[in-house]
């Protein structure tokens, strides 16, 4: 049976992660996403399921103890806010590069440069674009309650594994910090050294008896090797974005309007939805769940039938950009933010749709 | 149902407590809840404030800008929270260190004088729950079984001795509570 807990979404990822049958966790405390590795502290999974939980000496160390978990087949874990994530983000683009599975934790903080402490969803571009250098992509998933929170954390690994590609959960200071009703997940136990040898035969889990070396690295000297490589990634980016792309609707079969938001936005918006409703505006919401692969084909579906389609973000404007491309001028499009760390109440979004969709 | 509540004052006050056992006890009733605090520089030494929803359905924003209900507990939050509640909806506030008092009339106004219900007590520390009874007894959305319930889950077992002390402190709240 499936057990009930209150909970802050920091505190359900890292408990969703001791379920999971982790590994190893290895992070560097940072508002606001701290209670991740307070949680798993105080819990000393490392008593119970052997999970390994390390107070890095800084985010560097700790992505690079992440590739190197991942290298040996482990499932391994790292969470950050914004500004460690961005210290992070030359192992991450190492991770993708060499094809290894990982689930990282980006609880959104506003910027940029140390910015403030307060939610945010300003590193929409830097997850979903690259972040680090090379032509890579992360899966993101965007997590918009506590239930997600435990929820992406199986399905992270799920789909890092499947892909041997590095998973961000991109949440904001809201998610991470409220409280909400969750249902675990039952204790899965960790893989044995001969599981792990045998579901991931890449893996550097021993030189094999008769066989190649196992290699794992990001580096090749050779371009027209690299190329074959690089064309390798984008065939598994594209067979991403057709088998995984995931969203929410809310209220759009009957919408003249459309709001377009993840996260936390996304939660406002569906009390925006409410209230516009009631004054007679017919809005829906659309909630992209994964924001890479981002999902153009469900939003342009709406094109023909809304009259605009308004992002809410908390950033200056940033996955409106995706939407524009989705829709591709068939319908008005435009973004309303509110950012530095400032949340957007659901009787500013409906306003900002009377003005910049309906009468603008 | 859905009951929307801003409780407000300052940190060490027992506010985010309050809102913790509130949330644990609508969630013993089968309720959906969220509990979305202040966090930050603001928490240290200065305001707290946390806001409760409790629910039928899925819960839509966990950020709100208009409240049914009200709970404020300093000057501070006065200034801030009572242009917040929805005409027609619920202030609750305990006199103690209020200067300017709430002037709506298009809202009920109910104080609750606990910090000195508290100190008869004997305990500061029930304060909060004293706060709670009230709430309870004008909006009585969670069963007083599941508020104890909810006590024992948000409290760590070695506190659970604690539990009759702070149903009694409830209990006082609902009978001192009164309309202004």
């Amino acid at each position: 049976m499936k057990e009930l807990k209150l909970m802050k979404g920091n505190e359900a990822f890292a408990e969703a992660a001791i379920r999971a049958g982790v590994d190893g966790y290895f992070g560097y405390p940072i508002t606001p996403q701290s209670e991740v590795l307070e949680y798993l502290m105080a819990q000393k999974p490392y008593e119970q399921t052997g999970m390994v939980v390390l107070q890095a000496e800084s985010e560097v160390a700790a992505i690079n103890m992440v590739y190197g978990g991942a290298a040996c087949g482990k499932k391994v874990v790292t969470s950050s806010s914004s500004p460690g994530i961005s210290l992070k983000m030359e192992g991450i683009s190492y991770l993708a590069g060499a094809e290894l599975p990982a689930v990282i934790l980006n609880v959104v903080r506003g910027g940029p440069g140390l910015g403030t402490i307060q939610p945010s969803q300003s590193d929409y571009f830097q997850a979903t674009k690259g972040g680090g250098h090379g032509d890579y992509r992360l899966i993101v998933l965007a997590p918009a309650s506590v239930q997600e929170m435990a929820d992406f954390v199986g399905l992270g690994f799920d789909l890092a594994f499947k892909y041997r590609t590095p998973v961000m959960v991109l949440s904001d200071g809201v998610i991470g910090q409220m409280m909400e009703k969750v249902e675990l997940e039952p204790q899965v136990t960790r893989r044995t050294n001969e599981e792990v040898a045998a579901q991931c035969p890449w893996a550097t889990t021993g030189r094999p008896v008769n066989g190649p070396h196992r290699i794992i690295t990001s580096l090749e000297l050779d371009s027209a090797k690299q190329e074959i490589h690089n064309h390798k990634l984008q065939n598994k980016y594209k067979e991403i974005e057709e088998q995984e792309t995931r969203f929410e609707t809310i209220g759009c079969d009957d919408a003249d309007y459309l709001f377009v938001a993840f996260g936390s936005s996304a939660r406002i918006c569906q009390k925006a939805v409410q209230i516009a409703r009631a004054k007679g505006i017919k809005v829906g919401l659309l909630r992209p769940i994964t924001l890479f692969p981002f999902p153009s084909k469900a939003i342009d579906s709406y094109s023909k039938q809304v009259k605009g389609i308004l992002t809410v973000e908390m950033n200056a404007g940033q996955m409106v950009e995706d939407v524009m491309l989705a829709v591709n001028g068939k319908v008005k499009v435009a973004h309303f933010g509110r950012f530095g760390g400032i949340i957007p109440t659901p009787d500013e979004v409906v306003k900002a749709l009377e003005t910049k969709i309906i009468g603008g | 149902m859905t009951e929307e509540i801003i409780i407000a004052g300052f940190g060490g006050q027992g506010v985010l407590s309050m809102g913790k056992i509130l949330a644990y006890s609508g969630i013993m009733q089968n309720q959906e809840v969220s509990w979305m605090p202040s966090y930050g520089p603001e928490m240290r030494g200065g305001t707290a404030n946390v806001t409760v929803i409790l629910s039928d359905e899925r819960i839509s924003s966990p950020i709100l800008n208009q409240f049914d209900t009200a709970i404020i507990l300093n000057q501070q939050s006065m200034d801030k929270f009572e242009k917040t509640v929805k005409p027609g909806g619920t202030l609750l506030y305990d006199p103690n260190g209020i200067t300017k008092h709430p002037s709506r009339t298009d809202i009920q106004i109910y104080k609750i004088t606990a910090a000195e219900a508290a100190a008869q007590m004997g305990s500061a520390k029930t304060f909060n729950m004293i706060v709670l009874g009230a709430f309870l007894k004008l909006k009585p959305l969670v069963k007083m079984e599941n508020v104890e319930k909810g006590l024992a889950k948000s409290l760590p077992a070695r506190h659970h001795k604690l539990i009759p002390m702070n149903m009694e402190a409830i209990t006082k709240g609902a009978e001192i509570v009164e309309k202004v």
